[in-house]
């Protein structure tokens, strides 16, 4: 019995002495991103001119991000939330509004990527990158026409497809060769949306995340549906050859999406968190970025530099999608009681 | 001694902090509905549990378990003769195969994988060697074989080292009077090796058993996720779906299946030890 209190003491504690080691007086920002997507040594810089010190952790999904800050027991300072990610952060209260005086940069942005939909008074997010899914492919392995959603469920290339293990482009890239929003709220259509999913699964190769481009571009596979960074990529690669790999944007209309920069309530040093984000605003930092990562930036002068430097990018759907396309994309929203419906359809379509 | 007892506290509190506390969350999120930040505000339910009887979720529970009884399998064909090779192995030698046993489990279980994906994969280094020599191509990743492949690679070493340290404490003296007595190697090796090793077979067993039973990541990465076993279930519903209540329910049933095929295993080694035992006294 003894023992047992003695146990529980110690635990105690313990449990009591563990928030309290944050106190420090030392700031360290504690950045949450995407993987691969952010040109490490910005971060270096940012620590240079400032002396703030960064703890640099990543994600590979908004869902997992998301589990992770509601969960709760973690303090993150900056994170990178997509679009419709933003308004369920919003919604669920999980951000605090930002203090443009300590962001001037934002000036810079692009008055196109200000008032959207998803934060529509600008109160939270700050956009960070930009860019849509569509369908990455090897012109060698693939006679007919991609531009089109329909290949993903061409039976003629079956093995060969790899589909997003993601729930949002999966039941997105299948209601939309429907014909439907990729935001949809039907029950019908939904039903519909995971009917052919689950038609497609015997023509798909493997349900991957970010493995889709290496298979890709390593031959293993002809067409899988991914972000278009990841074919900026391989365009940019300086070492290797992949002419032969070509990214196109369904002309149905795709997924538009927007990265954004918010600070969590759990943030623990605001101020200099906004610094981080004005950081990453400025233009020549925001174009060193754009052009490692691979993105478009929605900084309007990092963007005119690329187009000084390399004007033909512009010229490919990956990093420039036409703006008839553009007009008639989605941008997510977010799902509210839906969410847990897209889940389960999808969790059935993986597990059938 | 008795003092030393207090160097074990430590242990008991990290226990309780990271083993009993969380135990006791997964299993009120499995009987609860609600908010999961508000223990106060759970009510109860047994909706997950009715989840996981539905049948398709019932099914990726049997394939957890036809895959992991498989690999086991084959861990322990391929593994027990390799086990009894390097116990017979002279010293120097023998050093060397545990080293080629331990070196790979040195480097990340992840980034083992993804070294499988290189070599598995369609274009990969396996049918490039093939169509080299001109043989057909293989075409098992993403599949179920390939999972299997992996499952078998990274848990091999868990059934050999155990069956090798059985092996290599048995008497030789009981090898030296079966062989007196008139007994061939076939039948020294069924009447005392095999049965002398069976503590060894079960640990391996269990050892095996248990981290395929459970495993994720390796089907999502060589199966392509169309062989989703239990363990990604319970990962997709803490991970992406924001489900703790499912995701706990599917690790109380694992947990539950897992306790059952141990005391299985339990009573076959006790059973065993007993008839070494007897075979002593005769």
């Amino acid at each position: 019995m003894k023992k047992i209190l003695v146990v529980i003491t110690i635990t105690a504690l313990l449990a009591m002495a563990l928030p309290m080691s944050g106190c420090g007086e030392k700031v360290v920002l504690n950045i949450f991103n995407w993987g691969e997507y952010i040109d490490e040594s910005l971060l270096d810089l940012f620590e240079e001119r400032t002396g703030i010190s960064i703890n640099y952790k990543t994600y590979d999904t908004n869902e997992t991000m998301l589990a992770k800050l509601e969960a709760g027991g973690s303090s993150y300072d900056v994170v990178f939330p997509s679009d419709y990610a933003v308004s369920e952060m919003i919604r669920k209260d999980l951000l605090l509004p930002l203090d443009f005086d300590n962001i001037p940069n934002f000036k810079y942005v692009d008055e196109r990527f200000k008032n959207l939909e998803y934060d529509p008074e600008n109160k939270y997010s700050v956009p960070y990158f930009w860019g849509t899914i569509g369908i990455l492919y090897n012109k060698n392995m693939v006679d007919d026409p991609a531009d089109t959603w329909e290949i993903l469920w061409n039976p003629e290339y079956a093995g060969q497809i790899l589909m997003k293990k993601d729930v949002r482009d999966a039941m997105g890239a299948a209601l939309k060769r429907l014909g439907y929003s990729m935001n949809s709220r039907n029950d019908e259509e939904l039903q519909q949306a995971q009917q052919a999913l689950m038609e497609q699964r015997k023509l798909v190769a493997g349900y991957y995340g970010d493995e889709i481009k290496d298979l890709i571009a390593n031959g293993d596979a002809a067409i899988g549906l991914t972000y278009s960074g990841d074919f900026m990529e391989l365009y940019w690669d300086e070492e290797a050859d992949f002419s032969h790999i070509d990214f196109v944007v369904p002309r149905e209309g795709t997924n538009m999406w927007f990265d954004t920069m918010v600070i969590p309530k759990s943030c623990r040093y605001k101020k200099e968190a906004e610094m981080f984000i004005n950081f990453m605003l400025d233009p020549d930092v925001a174009y060193q970025n754009a052009v490692t990562i691979g993105y478009p930036s929605p900084v309007t002068e990092a963007l005119e530099m690329i187009r000084e430097e390399d004007p033909e990018v512009f010229e490919l759907d990956a990093f420039w999608p036409d703006d008839e396309i553009i007009s008639i994309s989605d941008v997510y929203v977010d799902l509210g009681d839906y969410k847990s419906i897209y889940n389960q359809l999808w969790t059935e379509v993986l597990v059938d | 001694m008795k003092r030393m007892r207090i160097l074990a506290y430590p242990y008991s509190v990290w226990m309780a902090i990271f083993i009993v506390v969380p135990l006791i969350l997964v299993f009120l999120y499995s009987f609860t509905e609600g908010d999961i930040r508000n223990l106060a505000q759970l009510k109860f339910s047994t909706r997950s549990y009715e989840r996981v009887s539905e049948p398709i979720y019932l099914k990726v529970i049997v394939n957890s378990f036809i895959l992991a009884t498989l690999s086991t399998l084959f861990c322990l064909a391929l593994g027990y003769p390799v086990a009894m090779i390097v116990a017979r192995a002279n010293p120097k030698v023998r050093s060397m195969l545990l080293m080629f046993l331990i070196v790979p489990m040195w480097m990340n279980f992840l980034l083992r994988t993804y070294a499988w994906m290189s070599i598995l994969s369609p274009n990969g280094f396996l049918n490039r060697l093939l169509e080299f020599f001109g043989l057909p191509r293989l075409e098992i990743m993403p599949g179920k074989t390939a999972v299997l492949l992996g499952m078998i690679y990274n848990f091999l070493p868990f059934m050999i080292l155990p069956i090798y340290t059985v092996l290599s404490k048995i008497d030789k003296q009981y090898l030296e009077a079966a062989s007196d007595l008139g007994a061939n190697k076939t039948r020294t090796f069924f009447k005392i090796i095999l049965p002398l090793s069976i503590p060894g077979v079960v640990s391996g067993i269990t050892m095996v058993f248990l981290p395929a039973v459970s495993t994720f990541v390796i089907s999502g990465l060589l199966g392509g996720g169309k062989t989703p076993l239990i363990g990604d279930l319970i990962e997709q519903q803490f991970m992406w779906e924001g489900n703790w209540h499912f995701g706990s329910s599917l690790s109380i049933i694992l947990m539950v299946m897992i306790l059952i095929s141990m005391a299985i295993m339990s009573r076959i080694d006790r059973d065993g030890k007993q008839d070494e035992n007897g075979h002593a006294k005769a």
